[in-house]
């Protein structure tokens, strides 16, 4: 005799009559495991209710988050990416942009754009990872110039929301100048006067973190995001030992004196626009 | 006994049998001289065949032989033994990758400052192999302030596999130590001229890489990624390096046709390696010109100039 006696019969729903759950309808959160309506995670920002987890959201997210009124309005949509190389890997480059293009509905690794947040004229330049893991080409170069262009014009502060694996490196030489372009005219920002914010989100690394990213008046972050010069996987292989835990995140680039502050995204605008008021004042 | 790359097999079979002639000389006194100078002409035609047409990954292979002249001995050789090496970054320690100091070329004072590689096993481990930690940035961007406090111009000797990708380098903050190189080069008032001299890796050469005039060595290489990495990122094999190489488009010429370097320094025949003086005497020349020239400009103008030539790079399309 067994120690436990089945009172019911098995699952005696025919499969016929199996109700579906339509695909997006609640949010599972990949840290805590809480589960949530997908309505009320985006109605938290993309945060989790219960731990706080930030999910990536893009740039759409970002201005509708930031932007009052969500009015604003897109600056230079009209750039896109060439092949200048030809570059070819396991596939063409130009196919991976259409790809890209076709799948994110997006132009490129980035969009601009200008308008009021907490009543304060603003630039904000925001990656999408999305798109090519939201690498660095030379479109992504050029939009963060004209933005800057576009502050120095309209006496307005910029915004840099970074998300980015890198470099683009179908763009090889291209993509790498990319970063002294962005440098070199943060130094005209810098002479107009103007403040740079720099927001650091998961993921911020390679020649992104190690150009505009790192170069902000304030570099502020996201809670946990990843922000390094080197991917963690190549760390971890060049010592040869396991990371410590932490190692590579906002709390940690904080710790190491990096960050200015990390913010939640729940308080982003209330924050950003205390923080453009400091420098108006 | 010099060292041979594969490619440079048939140069050095020449060379082989040219010690033989020789040898044979020296035991029974036969006349070898003509066979002597038909061998040392061959060596000659076969050396500039296999460097004129030389594959992208083989550029890559030359660009990291083992016995090309890095930064010290550049340094050393154009100042006749006046540079004087200026240590550490007045935070955390003196970088051994990347060096830097005064020094007197034709009775001019010069910063020179590079990465620098290890001339044996020791010295290589001693150098981290070229690649540089945040202090390394630091005290580069410490002593290029320093030359422009005094009006001295700077030359940078960029030769590194990539900037060391370690965990410390992460905790010192790579990262902003690169990004506020760039961007502090952009707003020197001296002129700055920047060399390849070997290896060109990504953000690690760029750290030290603004200049007003960016020139190559004939036989090195610039790009985002070494073609190894790029290999395993883009086709997760270690096994597509010489592709990789040719997609980059990464020789100097390339780099020229696509307008992201000034200009190109012609190395002796066979490489640098292969006549080390003559290098020198070249680079010598090369620099003194660019010097002479830029000093001819207001430091603004300079600035400007630099600003905007970075800012003209990257081709997109525009609908």
């Amino acid at each position: 005799m067994g120690w436990f006696k089945r009172n019911k019969e098995g699952i005696l729903t025919p499969t016929t009559e199996k109700k579906e759950t339509p695909e997006g309808l609640w949010y599972h959160c990949p840290d805590c495991k809480n589960v949530v309506t997908s309505e009320d995670h985006i109605a938290n920002l993309s945060v989790c209710i219960q731990c706080g987890h930030h999910d990536r959201i893009g740039s759409e997210e970002y201005f509708s988050i930031l932007f009052d009124e969500h009015f604003y309005e897109e600056i230079n949509a009209n750039l896109t990416s060439a092949d200048p190389l030809n570059f070819v890997d396991t596939k063409k480059y130009f196919e991976r942009i259409e790809a890209a293009m076709e799948k994110t509905k997006l132009n490129d690794a980035i969009r601009t754009a200008y308008g009021k947040t907490g009543g304060h004229n603003i630039v904000i330049a925001c990656m999408d990872f999305q798109f090519i893991g939201g690498s660095m080409g030379a479109v992504v170069g050029e939009k963060i110039s004209r933005a800057i262009d576009y502050c120095i014009n309209k006496n307005a502060p910029l915004l840099i929301i970074s998300k980015s694996g890198g470099a683009r490196m179908m763009e090889a030489a291209h993509s790498l100048m990319q970063m002294a372009k962005t440098a070199a005219k943060l130094t005209l920002l810098s002479k107009a006067r103007l403040p740079f914010i720099s927001l650091l989100t998961d993921p911020t690394t390679g020649g992104v973190t190690a150009s505009f990213s790192m170069l902000g008046d304030l570099n502020i972050a996201e809670p946990k995001a990843l922000i390094g010069f080197a991917g963690p996987r190549v760390v971890k292989e060049t010592i040869g030992k396991d990371l410590p835990e932490g190692f590579q995140t906002a709390e940690f680039l904080l710790e190491h004196g990096f960050i200015d502050l990390i913010v939640k995204r729940t308080e982003l605008k209330e924050k950003l626009s205390l923080i453009l008021s400091f420098f108006r004042n | 006994m010099p060292t041979y790359l594969e490619f440079e097999t048939p140069i050095k079979e020449l060379h082989d049998q040219l010690e033989k002639a020789k040898e044979i000389s020296a035991e029974s006194n036969v006349d070898v001289s003509k066979t002597v100078k038909e061998l040392e002409k061959k060596i000659k035609e076969k050396t500039a065949e296999i460097y004129e047409n030389l594959s992208p990954w083989q550029r890559v292979l030359a660009s990291r032989h083992l016995e090309r002249p890095y930064t010290l001995a550049y340094a050393n050789a154009l100042t006749d033994g006046t540079f004087l090496e200026l240590h550490g970054d007045r935070n955390v320690k003196d970088d051994k990758a990347i060096v830097g100091g005064f020094g007197m070329m034709d009775g001019e004072t010069i910063m020179f400052i590079g990465h620098q590689k290890g001339i044996n096993t020791k010295m290589r481990q001693y150098r981290n192999f070229g690649m540089a930690n945040p202090e390394g940035y630091r005290k580069a961007l410490r002593l290029m302030k320093l030359a422009e406090k005094f009006n001295k111009p700077i030359v940078t000797f960029i030769d590194t596999p990539g900037a060391f990708p370690g965990l410390e380098a992460e905790e010192r903050g790579q990262a902003e130590a690169i990004a506020k190189n760039l961007y502090e080069m952009f707003q020197l008032k001296v002129p700055v001229i920047c060399v390849i001299v070997g290896e060109g890796a990504s953000g690690g050469a760029l750290g030290i890489g603004i200049g007003d005039k960016v020139l190559m060595l004939e036989n090195t290489w610039y790009s985002v990624i070494s073609p190894e990495s790029c290999s395993s990122i883009l086709w997760r094999s270690w096994d597509f390096k010489e592709t990789a190489a040719s997609a980059l488009k990464l020789t100097p010429e390339n780099m020229l046709e696509q307008k992201l370097i000034d200009g190109i320094i012609k190395e002796p025949l066979g490489g640098a390696h292969t006549n080390p003086e003559e290098m020198f005497k070249i680079m010598k020349v090369e620099l003194k010109k660019h010097i002479t020239k830029l000093k001819e400009l207001d430091p603004q103008k300079r600035i400007d100039k630099r600003i905007k030539k970075f800012c003209s790079m990257g081709v997109f399309h525009e609908t």
